[in-house]
């Protein structure tokens, strides 16, 4: 029996044979995250009228394997502002945290009044994701802010590993840049499109789009979480389920998952 | 022989349980010129003069409310400086350390306008200046700013008034004053105090002058080259949500009118107050 501290917690020489040390990376540069590992798909997000809606189903994929099912993607800050995750998970938990500390001291400030507005988070985090790509680690998300400007008027933003941020009345991250976002701006093309848009049509929009996600993304779930902010708050249902699904389109597609034809 | 043993550093307490060095700072403090500060529901105004009124030099200085130094053809020292568009500082004691407190406010509101896209809150500012004058007293080798400051702003609460001392105690007031014989000027602002909360703009530069007047030496008047004002506040924007009425110094001539409508009603006190007479003459720091 080898009782060196070194063997201590290791596979045993005499049953396992000689440990292999190359696993261990003991030589060769010091890496940070390479790649995500379990992964959130696409959020989705949409201005209206008096605020905006925001998407995402509740699923932490493991490569292409469905690992967690009920991983809620959608985090309110402060109660007036919404960050949807998209991408990493582990780096979403980090991100959930530091937000969460975030707001304690914002309370802690002016515990009468919310100060950090949609806005200034969104700034806040585009500098903080992009401090850490410039220290190449990099946070490997995808996110979408949404709530309400230092003026009142509705706000959606992104903002992505390196740092670079976008806006637009519908966003979307992931997948859903290319199947959700083109549904959402039949609808809300411009700003004054979106103005017009009343809460109901939104959160339709969000909803059908979801299903076309959940349709054509191999990495989606049918169910979802859903936000909707407004000067009141942010109204956050965690449960959703894709509604009337029609499966008909793909009546005629053949040759994947279980079937035996 | 009667030298005082427990006064050679920040970091050691008398038997008392006094640290001289933070009081001496504070005496520093006592003798730089009288400052005031006044906050209504809508503005804050910082006001500043200096004992002396000698006209002649005033071509010689800087631009600013001047403070006239004991060498006759120094220059005068400025006294009311703008941090950032929403907040200003009024100084009383040691100038240079007040450089680098004012250096230092000025780094962490463009920090904060840079990472978080907003004017940095006041409560917040004035934090980082407490805490980082307060190391200095519990350091060995450090020494306590030898500075006292109003810090006038405004942000998503409203107007703030905060007092800053060199022990690196902050705290949040309606109208103060620091400085040279400001105890007057205290008395002035006690004795009115409720009424500054609805105050306009006008009259609440009126109060702050008229409180400056309590802490002038004999015989000497408000002129403008000796007197300077300071304010900031909210204002009605579009929407009827608050906008922020960036810092504005006001010197020289442009503080002309309002020195004569203070100085017009001499015997009255002005049109409200309840002319009493003189203060009280508490322990005034020459």
């Amino acid at each position: 029996m080898d009782h060196r501290p070194q063997a201590w917690g290791r596979p045993r020489d005499d049953v396992y044979g000689a440990y292999d040390h190359s696993y261990m990376q003991d030589n060769g540069p010091k890496q940070n995250t390479q790649q995500p590992i379990v992964t959130g798909t696409s959020v989705i997000g949409i201005k209206f009228k008096d605020g905006v809606v925001m998407a995402a189903d509740n699923l932490a994929s493991y490569g292409s394997l469905a690992r967690f099912t009920d991983v809620k993607r959608l985090r309110p800050f402060a109660g007036t502002s919404i960050v949807g995750f998209s991408g990493d998970i582990s780096d979403m938990q980090y991100l959930d945290r530091h937000l969460i500390d975030l707001s304690l001291s914002e309370a802690y400030e002016s515990p009468d009044k919310p100060r950090l507005s949609a806005a200034n988070l969104h700034r806040y985090l585009a500098k903080l994701l992009y401090s850490r790509r410039s220290k190449f680690d990099p946070l490997w998300n995808h996110l979408l802010v949404g709530g309400l400007d230092d003026a009142g008027e509705p706000f959606l933003a992104a903002a992505d590993l390196l740092g670079s941020t976008y806006s637009s009345p519908s966003l979307a991250t992931g997948f859903g840049a290319m199947l959700a976002q083109p549904i959402m701006r039949r609808y809300a093309p411009d700003e004054e499109s979106a103005k017009k848009l009343s809460r109901e049509e939104a959160v339709n929009i969000v909803k059908e789009a979801m299903k076309v996600l959940f349709y054509r993304d191999a990495r989606s779930l049918d169910s979802y979480s859903l936000a909707i902010v407004t000067k009141d708050g942010v109204e956050l249902k965690e449960n959703e389920k894709l509604e009337d699904q029609s499966w008909a389109f793909a009546d005629r597609i053949k040759g994947y998952g279980t079937q035996t034809v | 022989m009667f030298r005082n043993n427990y006064d050679n550093d920040s970091v050691t307490f008398s038997p008392q349980g006094r640290i001289f060095q933070i009081e001496y700072a504070g005496e520093a403090v006592k003798q730089g010129s009288v400052v005031v500060g006044i906050a209504s529901k809508t503005h804050v105004g910082l006001f500043a003069s200096v004992p002396g009124n000698k006209k002649s030099k005033a071509d010689l200085g800087a631009r600013g409310t001047k403070q006239r130094n004991a060498e006759e053809l120094s220059s005068y020292q400025k006294k009311l400086f703008e941090i950032d568009e929403h907040t200003a500082i009024a100084i009383a004691g040691l100038t240079s350390d007040a450089r680098v407190l004012s250096n230092f406010m000025k780094q962490q509101c463009l920090g904060h306008r840079l990472t978080y896209g907003r004017p940095i809150p006041i409560h917040t500012l004035v934090g980082m200046i407490g805490e980082k004058a307060q190391i200095n007293t519990q350091v060995y080798g450090k020494r306590p700013y030898g500075i006292g400051l109003l810090v006038a702003g405004v942000d998503e609460n409203g107007p703030h008034l905060f007092e800053f001392q060199p022990s690196g105690m902050t705290e949040e007031m309606v109208a103060f004053a620091i400085g040279a014989r400001s105890q007057m000027a205290r008395t002035y602002l006690e004795r009115n105090i409720d009424k500054f909360a609805d105050c306009s703009k006008e009259e609440l530069v009126k109060h702050g002058l008229r409180a400056l007047k309590e802490s002038l030496v004999q015989d000497k008047e408000l002129t403008v080259e000796n007197t300077s004002v300071g304010l900031v506040g909210l204002t009605e924007g579009p929407k009827g949500r608050p906008i922020i009425e960036p810092f504005k110094l006001y010197d020289g001539f442009e503080v002309k009118t309002w020195i004569e409508s203070v100085s017009e009603g001499q015997g009255g006190e002005g049109p409200e107050a309840e002319g009493e007479t003189a203060p009280e003459g508490m322990d005034v720091d020459s």
